[in-house]
């Protein structure tokens, strides 16, 4: 077949579109629009997955208490402001549910990706502006099913985010029907708008870069995207299927994780991980993009090591499809099999190491700005570390027997996901919400909100360790009942006080945020002195972004270049006769 | 490539892939539909290989025959479609109309015959639980005629789950399909496609025939072994 190159010219729109209301905010197909639905979304269901967090929390901390407000929840979750056992495990099921699916990952891939991709390759928008409003569109509805659940007869989905069959496969096991099955398809349903947007974003990063972006002049936060979305496209398709499969056990009647039947259990852990692990680097690996850019720019330094951490992340999101049998050491694996995928998964701290030492080689000697998103890139930097190495602890085949399932990998989990991701996100929102919204956020309150967060993060997450080493099963409803873990309780409680703290805290966050919206002070172009072409247009930027394609001359980190006057070199400016050495890709 | 062509000529927007952003598109679209067969078909090979004695030999449940000339009906789309494809890129608009209308309706006898395929399974007592107690097989079953490797049809339940559920997502594609098609089609009869542009075509024939491709897999492996 012959290849038909269709030349598509990018229109420069000079003239200002006045679209109607619902066009421009509603069913809006500009990026920007989409990402800012994307971002009101997903920090609405972060603060729900917090909410539930509060509520798992008061019940390990304070078990038989009333919990306060808790009269306010029905008789089938909470009698007397007692939260029952069921409940309890609809609450730890659909923390991490909405956390994971509705929160990170949206706030990652959803709102960064949609904003960032065309505004920093130099685009007037996604390759298919309708497909992007459709992603989203199809995301809203999914996120209603999933809500819907609390309020169905037999209470929601209560087999663990991972929903481990046969519990999850027969509502009779759980006693959970329909909340099971709106759960499944819930995630199918979202499972589509995540490969309409990664289709997206692929196309977009390979077709529509502005001339002269080569492959190796663009930001980090680009190519952790384009990686991403690949591991998108391909790992959530696994999680559709299986997803599917179990919803048609428990509605037509098949038997696929039915042991009865000859349906196999195993299967859906197989499946869920095969998916799941890949997933783990998707919540991780935009983090890690944005962070570079942050630290560089805080650093007023090349990124240390360009090439490499291109490599680093490509090696990561290699590794993680053949390590998703770590997850399943405890299900009855050959021991040779656990140790392949124990070796597999500790090659994965190689390129991670190289990402920290590169990060810290970037910050290294550099004229450090602690500005607010500094702060919290670097603290992703500190958090990762600790996440990083107590996943070690759980590669090991031996040590995992005794910490498997227990609040060893909770604290694990938040130290990557938390500490990771969410600070990595507090870093992003607070570096471009002067582009987004046209209005700086309140410097003050901003470092306030990142102390007193980095401490009561700590406070709350690190004693977790303990708890799993002592013995604490994750999933444990009333840890008073267990005389071996009496000591502990001071320690729950310790953590429970820590993190009704730290989801108050947010508060701050919340208010600097919206405050901002209005009361702000006006954000010029370019406010932290960045390279990229999304501070070369107005704050917020016009229809369309660009009104003539810029033209990328030089890598995206060029700070302090010998060249300039000023400490940062613009990827976009023309030095004309100038000799640019810096122009050589990867320099620093 | 892609690079080496912007570092000769900086201020040339080139595409990057130097296919147009559509063709791309689908070619990524379809990587993720890969993905989603395989945990099918692999699910299906993992529990087949559990279960030997829940799997009827060939012919003894399904209808070959049938379903063999569904698949021809199948292939016949396709070599259509290419046709469709070259004769709008030859610019002549009367074979274009003609072989899209051919494509659709064999793409829309295929999903009959499948459903009527359905209906005659699920009469016969072969459903996704399963063999259904007292129907017809359940009784072919009893009398040893079945070669079943199981006295209780109760076990072969998976069959059933495996041949509805991939043969079912399959034809939701050729559906799905099917209507982009027609849309393609009427596309085509308003002159909307030309010697120079004909990306609507040629990206649905390529869903054609990744949909093709995946139903010449699933007849080996659900039907003839």
């Amino acid at each position: 077949m012959a290849t038909t190159a269709i030349p598509h010219e990018p229109v420069a729109r000079t003239e200002h579109q006045e679209l109607p209301f619902i066009r421009k905010y509603i069913f809006a197909t500009d990026h920007k629009i989409i990402g800012i639905q994307f971002l009101i979304m997903s920090l609405l269901f972060l603060f729900v997955g917090g909410l539930l967090a509060m509520m798992i929390r008061w019940q390990l901390g304070f078990p038989e208490t009333p919990m306060p407000g808790g009269t306010v929840l029905p008789e089938t979750m909470a009698p007397g402001g007692i939260l029952l056992p069921e409940f309890y495990n609809s609450l730890v099921t659909m923390h991490g549910t909405l956390m994971v699916f509705f929160a990170i990952m949206p706030l990652l891939v959803g709102v960064f990706g949609n904003y960032l991709i065309p505004l920093k390759i130099g685009a007037p928008d996604m390759a298919f502006p309708r497909l992007n409003m459709w992603s989203f569109w199809i995301a809203v509805p999914a996120g209603i099913l999933m809500l819907a659940g609390f309020f169905v007869e037999g209470g929601h989905a209560a087999a663990g985010w991972t929903a481990y069959a046969p519990l999850s496969a027969k509502g009779e096991f759980s006693g959970v029907f329909a909340g099971q099955q709106l759960w499944l398809l819930s995630l199918a349903v979202l499972g589509l708008s995540s490969i309409l947007g990664a289709t997206n974003y692929i196309t977009t990063i390979v077709n529509l870069r502005a001339p002269g972006m080569t492959w190796f002049r663009l930001p980090l936060s680009i190519w952790s995207l384009f990686i991403t979305a690949i591991l998108v496209l391909l790992a959530i398709p696994i999680l559709s299927g299986a997803a599917i499969m179990l919803f048609f056990d428990q509605t037509i009647g098949t038997h696929f994780f039915d042991p009865t039947a000859g349906g196999q259990p195993l299967l859906w852990q197989h499946l869920f991980w095969y998916f799941g692990h890949p997933e783990v680097y998707i919540l991780i690996l935009p983090a890690m993009g944005m962070v570079s850019d942050i630290i560089a720019n805080g650093s007023r330094k090349p990124l240390f090591g360009y090439h490499s951490m291109i490599y680093a992340l490509i090696a990561i999101a290699f590794l993680g499809w053949i390590v998703w049998g770590h997850h399943m050491f405890q299900s009855g694996m050959n021991p040779t099999l656990g140790m392949g995928f124990m070796v597999t998964t500790m090659l994965i701290a190689v390129p991670s190491a190289i990402k920290v030492f590169n990060w810290m080689g970037t910050m290294w000697r550099g004229n450090i700005r602690f500005h607010v998103p500094m702060l919290h890139a670097v603290s992703f930097v500190a958090m990762f570390v600790i996440g990083g190495l107590s996943g070690i602890f759980m590669a090991s085949t031996p040590v995992d027997i005794y910490i498997h399932d227990t609040y060893f990998i909770v604290a694990h989990i938040h130290y990557v996901l938390f500490g990771g991701s969410l600070f990595a996100l507090f870093g992003a929102i607070t570096f471009w919400y002067p582009k987004m919204f046209g209005r700086m956020m309140n410097v003050f309150w901003g470092r306030v909100h990142w102390f007193l967060t980095f401490v009561f993060f700590n406070l709350t997450f690190f004693p977790m360790h303990n708890l799993g080493v002592g013995g604490h099963m994750r999933r444990l409803y009333d840890p008073s009942e267990y005389e071996f873990l009496q000591p502990l309780a001071g320690t729950n409680r310790f953590i429970t006080v820590s993190a009704l703290l730290l989801f108050t805290v947010q508060i701050i966050f919340a208010l600097n945020f919206v405050i901002s919206l209005f009361k702000g002070k006006r954000a010029p172009e370019n406010p932290w002195d960045d390279n990229g072409l999304e501070w070369t247009v107005p704050s917020p930027p016009p229809h369309g972004n660009f009104v003539t394609t810029p033209t990328v001359y030089r890598p995206p980190y060029e700070f302090s270049s010998p060249l300039v006057e000023e400490d940062h070199l613009p990827q976009d400016r023309d030095l004309g006769q100038k000799t640019d050495p810096a122009s050589a890709p990867g320099t620093g | 490539m892609a690079h080496a062509a912007f570092m000769e000529s900086p201020r040339d927007r080139e595409l990057g892939a130097g296919v147009y952003n559509e063709k791309l598109g689908i070619w990524v679209f379809l990587g993720s539909e890969v993905m989603f067969f395989t945990a099918l078909i692999g699910s299906y090979i993992i529990l087949r290989f559990a279960n030997p004695g829940a799997f009827a030999a060939p012919g003894e449940v399904l209808n070959i025959g049938l379903t063999a000339v569904n698949t021809f009906l199948l292939i016949c789309s396709s070599v259509t479609m290419v046709k469709a494809f070259a004769a709008v890129h030859d610019g002549d608009q009367r074979q274009l109309k003609l072989y899209l209308v051919a494509t659709v309706l064999m793409g829309a006898a295929f999903v009959g015959v499948q459903i009527y395929e359905y209906a005659h399974l699920l009469h016969d007592g072969f459903g996704p639980g399963g063999i259904r107690e007292g129907s017809h097989l359940a009784e072919r079953a009893a009398a040893g005629e079945l070669s079943l490797g199981t006295p209780d049809p109760a076990t072969a339940g998976i069959y059933g789950s495996t041949f509805f559920t991939m043969t079912g997502f399959h034809g939701f594609h050729v559906t799905m399909g099917v209507i982009c098609m027609t849309y393609v089609t009427i596309k085509a009869f308003r002159g909307k496609y030309s010697a120079t542009d004909h990306r609507g075509v040629e990206v649905i024939g390529l869903y054609w025939h990744f949909v093709d491709l995946v139903w010449i897999i699933l007849f080996t492996i659900v039907y003839l072994i």
